[in-house]
């Protein structure tokens, strides 16, 4: 999906439902069928599962290092039908939630400020720059000493990660906001409020909307470093606890919903930002 | 509107007001007694603690052992980055079978690979540079593909004629044209390792030296000077690296310029 060209190429004959998708495979240049691609990507996690398998069954490892597949399943069935995973996975979305709403908010404020006023560009920028460069995680033992360990702790880190993000795609996407744009709300003698509603944020929208899955990936990272760091509920939480125990088969199942969590966000958030970039202004 | 002001390259004055202010605000909240000193520290105690700190020895130790573990992390995940990228960019069938499991598992939160790595590796620098350069390893390996894809056809076809073997293609043709994404990545990279390596030395802390252990254990001591301290140690090394690299980016990019 890397190169549009190899998508317009004349349609292979695709031999349909093949189950040997190895004999469809074209040498380089030509693109394989969806099918013998879908396959192909299946066989390396297959053959990892079934070496996994072997593994357990002769035992290289302890099985406290390596548990068995079936039962990484089974933990898996029992934490999703007990609600113990979805509690736990409540209880980090919310986080993230609160944490996107706040943080979301002064990095748009922020971003629009600096975008909108020369004079707040001057105030704000050279700090913001060099806020930015700090890693959020650097920030969390002081975070610690001021807010605890409770849940305050995680929103207020889990916001300065968001911020950033926010704050930056808004700020590039007002200033890029086409100039002739700008002329034709001047011409129309705009307030300050319809050129924000009317020119500044529908032009800055696909930029904005980079922003936020931007912000969301972001504190979701920021999410499961703080409940690895100090935490009570959550995935993050679950995680660290089960590996004191050496249960690594709720380890990996924690892993695995992390990991979904992400690709989840990342589909969700990337479809609606190139829903919306489809009408973005072209002009400059 | 001063846009004369802005204009100029020149340092705007402005800029300063905000730290300032901060810092103002910090001092007279502290030395009026409004506040617990315990954990809104004066900026003196910091400067204090900091100094006590670097003339110790101890600053100088940590310091080294942190940069050790980026660098390390960062060079065995740059090196396995740019070969997975070239390994992906340049066959089908690799990038076929293997390019699903990877794009999946890039999905997984970086960090929430540490407790199965601690299971595995322990808490020492083993487990810590093996995490750094894992989190070096997505951002290269990306960007090295990116860049191997963006070749086009048409040079390929030059090195055809050119009778080019395997070995020649890949040290004339792809490394060279994929050059700029491969920096880029290795700058992001750079970034990504500095973030893992206090990510590792906070989680993983141990026994052993290193910022991140020395800001963890003034935590657990309550030292909120030393913590200041050690965040701004941090951040500074974490700028000076992005500058490093920034300045390398243009230098080894130069050629472009003319190039066009």
């Amino acid at each position: 999906m890397s190169t549009t060209q190899s998508l317009d190429e004349p349609l292979v004959i695709e031999p349909v439902g093949s189950l040997l998708p190895r004999i469809s495979i074209p040498s380089l240049g030509n693109l394989p069928n969806r099918f013998g691609r879908i396959g192909l990507g299946i066989i390396f996690p297959l053959l990892l599962l079934y070496l996994w398998q072997i593994a357990t069954e002769r035992v290289w490892l302890p099985p406290q290092l390596l548990p068995e597949p079936a039962f990484v399943w089974e933990t898996l069935v029992d934490m999703v039908s007990s609600g113990e995973l979805a509690g736990h996975l409540a209880v980090s979305l919310q986080r993230v939630a609160w944490s996107v709403l706040i943080g979301g908010s002064i990095g748009l404020a922020i971003g629009f400020a600096m975008g909108l006023s020369k004079s707040a560009k001057a105030y704000l920028y050279p700090s913001f720059s060099l806020f930015s460069q700090f890693p959020v995680i650097a920030w969390s033992p002081l975070m610690i000493i001021f807010f605890g360990i409770d849940e305050a702790l995680k929103i207020a880190t889990i916001t300065v990660a968001v911020i950033v993000p926010f704050a930056v795609a808004t700020y590039k996407g007002i200033e890029n906001v086409p100039v002739k744009l700008r002329e034709v709300g001047q011409i129309y003698q705009f307030s300050f409020a319809q050129t924000l509603w009317r020119i500044a944020l529908p032009a800055a929208l696909p930029a904005i909307l980079g922003g936020v899955r931007q912000g969301c990936m972001q504190a979701w990272l920021a999410l499961v470093f703080v409940e690895l760091l100090a935490s009570s509920e959550g995935l993050g939480y679950l995680l660290v606890y089960a590996r004191n125990l050496m249960q690594l088969d709720v380890v990996m199942v924690c892993m695995a919903t992390i990991g979904l969590v992400g690709l989840v966000f990342d589909f969700a958030l990337g479809f609606v930002e190139r829903h919306f970039s489809r009408w973005a202004p072209k002009g400059r | 509107m001063a846009s004369l002001k802005d204009k100029l390259p020149a340092i705007d004055p402005r800029g300063f007001v905000l730290p300032l202010l901060l810092i103002v605000v910090w001092q007279a909240v502290t030395s009026s007694g409004w506040v617990d000193t315990r954990i809104i520290v004066p900026p003196s105690a910091v400067l204090t603690a900091g100094w006590k700190w670097l003339n110790s020895g101890l600053a100088l130790e940590s310091i080294a052992a942190s940069l050790f573990r980026d660098a390390s992390g960062f060079v065995l995940g740059a090196a396995a980055g740019i070969t997975i990228g070239l390994l992906f960019g340049t066959s089908k069938l690799v990038n076929n079978v293997f390019g699903p499991t990877f794009h999946i598992l890039k999905h997984i939160s970086i960090f929430a690979w540490i407790p199965l790595l601690s299971a595995f590796f322990g808490r020492d620098d083993l487990a810590k540079i093996i995490f750094i350069a894992f989190a070096t390893l997505y951002p290269v390996a990306l960007a090295t593909l990116e860049g191997v894809r963006s070749i086009a056809r048409n040079q390929y076809e030059v090195a055809d004629v050119y009778g080019f073997t395997p070995r020649q293609a890949l040290f004339r043709l792809i490394l060279p044209a994929a050059s700029p994404q491969i920096i880029t990545g290795l700058h992001l990279g750079l970034i990504f390792a500095w973030l893992a390596t206090m990510g590792a030395e906070f989680l993983l802390a141990s026994t052993g030296e290193g910022l991140g252990m020395t800001v963890i254990r003034g935590r657990a001591a309550f030292r909120v000077d030393l913590i200041i301290f050690g965040m701004l140690i941090i951040g500074t090394f974490g700028m000076l690296l992005n500058e490093l690299a920034t300045r390398a980016e243009t230098r080894l990019l130069h050629w472009r310029g003319h190039a066009r």
